[in-house]
């Protein structure tokens, strides 16, 4: 029999106005209890991080009060609601790239020695120590820029547990993990629950919070939609709250109708920035008209691959033909000419300039376009009526196109980046998680796109650790592992989830086979 | 001219003329770690060079003389900072404005405290004092390098050592840099960006004091106008070449240093003294493409054919 739990939070009435004056909370309360995990739901722009940010004393609220253990407190600066015994982990990675995962880890409550100096040697044991309760495997002692995205996300975690969090923020923290990555940690936050630990988690994927959360509150539009048992909702439902419609995230597609080969790689061996070799030489193919769909844990060179196509990086031996052309020689800006589009998965550090608006960041792969640009100034009427036709095509929801893109939310940006890559109406599109953080409406409406264009005859590289997405968007779909392909699935109805995971972590593996027998 | 070069007399020259960089060196590379360029060097020096006249000769000691500017550098700095992190000025013309003081500021305080015009001729005061090291001081060439150094050389080598350990061994080290390097990522985790920054500016306020007190009480023994002459720039230059690391800084200053002294070598040449009067800012330019050409290298070292 479970006791009623008690409460440990409460955000009462909270108001909070941007000073753009976007309204990004309106009246929302929130009510968490001990040793509960409470999802916080919504679209784009809805206002979670907003409200999180309330809470870690990084915004202050307009409106409204905090009630921490019974008495209303207020909480003036992270330093403050880390000290009340708040953690929080951010959406976009809080980070320092040239230290190390365990100087990250200890930063603000570095272990002494002698007084003055920081004890390294403690350092570093109480981070390997700290990541080995929780199960992660870390090398503590990397420099952080050297670590791939999953293992950022774990550090971030490891960092507010580190301090001791009674309350957990976790802001979309598996936007970026493999469905593995994914499990292990539900499988501790489960622990961090049975410890009597609060947990917020913000998601947009429902199969989640179905599998993991308590409770729900669920945002629209700035506003709290209520909070619901999670036994007691149904998915659909919890959609319909958020969006205000139905969803439908399947659909029926057509079956591809391949054309001429648009992207050829030969013997591709890629390696990363310190040298070690990701890609092992790989070689294969994509049509025009059909979606190549890569799914692999993360590390195992989809990176190095996605960088050396879209001409990112120049570390690789072999060969990436582009409409039969080698494409080693051409600078990005030549590749992208070529009608070749990127998503790219870290949408911060290389998807978009966030202190340039939205217009800006619309047209920087295309200002040189002539439609946009005369000879010596840019076209500045068709511009901005071509930014307001895509945002209203791709719903980044915005105040206007002037506003700083860095200001928007987490989707919405993506969304920006999105509507970059395909208003040039591409040949080639590589999307590297493109849905990542994006809510349930505009993921359909991404998905969508991508099969227009692949119908229209463009090849697609999707790369996703949404395995939902892999299957219902692939025509085609690889498994990359330790650098090379060890499945390709034409038939992609047929591959079991276990399959995949299987080829996934290298247990089967075509690749090694037909390697020995050759 | 090579006889001269490979003169103890040669390396000294090297030490002296470095010393004043060094410390400004230093004091940019802190700044610059915690996220701001300090471009007020120049004045800081200016400034600390003017009151180690005064305080040496009022307190009678280089040692009361020496910490009293350093407070003053210290204060600077606090201004610096309260003009740049509270009033929001931007941080490039907070410090032009700041070298645009000194440069009349000085002269005019100089003016009403001694009545001098443009130096210090009327105020006795107080030079740091030169080291002998007994026994050392006999040894041929090591001696003569080792011993005989102003103590403000030794103090600008020891600040090396301890700027290094401050900022890489010590937690306060650790949160310039993260403040530097993102002060969103600092700030997430508790730290006060402003306060470490704060912090940062009024260290690198008081080091650079050190640089400025010696050029008055060791490498000239009197305060004379301008007297800073773009040393607080080249050790702009220098920190930012040496990557804002101490120990780089160190390197690229004695780079610096080797060149001028190699120039007032060749002023008793034929060569006109306004093309050797260039030679440190040539060193900082070459020295500035060397760099560049180098991480340029490294970068591409794995790039294939
Ligand atoms: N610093 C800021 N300045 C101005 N407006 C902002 C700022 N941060 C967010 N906003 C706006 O506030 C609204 C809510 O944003 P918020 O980041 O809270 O959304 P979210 O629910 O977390 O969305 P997502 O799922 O995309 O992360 C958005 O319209 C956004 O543009
Ligand atoms: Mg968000």
């Amino acid at each position: 029999m479970e006791l009623a739990k008690e409460t440990v939070l409460e955000m009462q009435h909270i108001m909070k106005i941007y000073s753009n004056g976007v309204v990004a909370n309106k009246d929302v309360s929130l009510e968490l209890k001990k040793g509960e995990i409470h999802a916080l739901l919504g679209e784009n722009g809805a206002g979670k991080s907003t409200l999180m940010k309330v809470l870690f004393g990084i915004e202050p609220p307009d409106q409204g009060k905090i009630i921490l253990n019974g008495s209303e407190t207020a909480i003036r600066s992270p330093q403050d609601a880390i000290s009340k015994g708040i953690g929080m982990v951010h959406q976009h990675f809080m980070l320092l790239p040239s230290l190390t995962v365990a100087e990250n880890i200890i930063l603000g409550v570095e272990p002494r020695k002698k007084k003055f100096f920081i004890d390294m040697k403690q350092a570093v044991k109480a981070a390997s120590e700290i990541a080995e309760k929780y199960n992660f495997d870390i090398d503590v002692t990397a420099k952080v820029e050297e670590i791939p995205v999953g293992i950022k996300q774990k550090v971030e975690i490891l960092k507010a547990l580190y301090r001791g969090a009674d309350i957990l923020i976790l802001d979309e923290p598996t936007a970026v993990l493999t469905p593995q990555e994914t499990e292990e940690l539900f499988v501790q936050l489960e622990k961090l629950r049975d410890d009597g630990r609060t947990v917020i988690f913000i998601s947009h994927k429902l199969d989640e919070i179905k599998r993991i959360c308590d409770r729900a509150t669920i945002m629209r539009s700035g506003k709290s939609m209520g909070t619901y048992n999670v036994d007691e909702i149904s998915t659909n439902d919890m959609s319909k709250l958020m969006v205000g419609r139905e969803v439908v995230l399947e659909f029926d597609k057509e079956p591809a109708k391949p054309r001429e080969v648009l992207l050829e790689v030969r013997n591709l061996s890629a390696y990363n920035t310190q040298g070690v070799q990701k890609v092992n030489g790989l070689s294969f193919e994509v049509r025009g008209g059909e979606i190549l769909g890569i799914a692999g844990v993360e590390g195992n060179g989809q990176s190095e691959l996605i960088d050396a196509i879209t001409g990112l990086s120049r570390k690789y031996t072999g060969e990436i033909l582009l409409k039969g052309e080698d494409i080693r020689k051409e600078s990005i800006k030549g590749i992208r000419e070529k009608k070749l589009a990127h998503i790219p998965e870290d949408r911060m550090a290389s998807g978009c300039a966030s202190h340039l608006n939205i217009q800006e960041n619309l047209f920087s792969n295309q200002y040189t376009d002539d439609a946009y640009s005369g000879k010596l100034l840019l076209r500045t009427k068709t511009i901005q009526k071509r930014s307001d036709e895509l945002i209203k095509e791709y719903l980044v929801k915005c105040k206007s196109q002037k506003q700083e893109v860095g200001m928007l939310s987490g989707g919405n940006i993506q969304k920006v980046i999105v509507a970059r890559e395909f208003s040039t109406g591409p040949d080639v599109i590589i999307a590297n998680q493109p849905t990542r953080g994006i809510d349930v409406g505009a993921t359909e409406f991404i998905r969508r796109k991508l099969l227009e264009f692949r119908d229209a005859g463009c090849a697609v590289i999707l790369v996703s650790a949404d395995l939902n997405e892999i299957f219902s968007l692939s025509d085609r779909l690889a498994v990359m592992y330790k650098g090379n392909f060890s499945g390709v699935f034409t038939d992609v109805a047929h591959v079991t989830e276990e399959e995949l995971g299987q080829y996934m972590l290298g247990i089967k593996n075509d690749h090694r086979k037909a390697g020995a027998a050759k | 001219m090579a006889g001269n070069i490979f003169s103890a007399d040669f390396v000294n020259a090297i030490l002296r003329m470095s010393t004043p960089i060094l410390f400004a060196t230093l004091a940019s590379g802190i700044a610059s770690k915690s996220g701001i360029t300090n471009m007020a060097l120049e004045g800081m020096l200016l400034f600390a060079s003017l009151f180690g006249v005064i305080f040496s000769s009022l307190t009678h000691s280089f040692l009361g003389g020496l910490l009293l500017t350093m407070l003053i550098g210290g204060l600077i700095g606090l201004a610096l900072a309260f003009f740049i992190l509270q009033l929001k000025t931007d941080e490039i013309l907070a410090a032009i404005a700041l070298n645009l003081i000194a440069t009349g500021g000085t002269v005019l305080l100089l003016l009403a405290v001694s009545g001098d015009r443009g130096a210090s001729t009327s105020i006795s005061s107080v030079s740091a004092p030169i080291v002998h090291i007994p026994f050392v001081e006999k040894i041929p060439f090591l001696g003569e390098v080792l011993s005989g150094q102003n103590l403000m050389t030794w103090l600008a080598l020891l600040a090396v050592v301890v700027v290094h350990v401050f900022l890489y061994k010590t937690p306060m080290g650790l949160k310039i840099r993260a403040v530097g390097e993102n002060k969103n990522a600092a700030e997430s985790v508790g730290i006060s960006s402003k306060k470490i920054q704060y912090i940062a500016l009024v260290l690198s306020g008081v080091l650079c004091s050190m640089g400025g007190y010696f050029l008055s009480g060791g490498y000239m023994n009197m305060f004379t106008k301008d007297m800073s002459a773009g040393k607080g720039f080249i050790a702009l230059a220098a920190s930012s070449m040496g990557a804002d690391t101490p120990i780089g800084g160190f390197l690229v200053t004695m780079l610096f240093g080797i060149a001028q002294a190699l120039g007032n070598l060749m002023q008793l040449t034929t060569i006109p003294t306004e093309l050797i009067q260039m030679i440190p800012y040539l060193t900082t330019l070459i020295g500035l493409a060397v760099y560049s050409y180098t991480v340029m290298k490294r970068k591409s070292r794995l790039g294939v054919h």
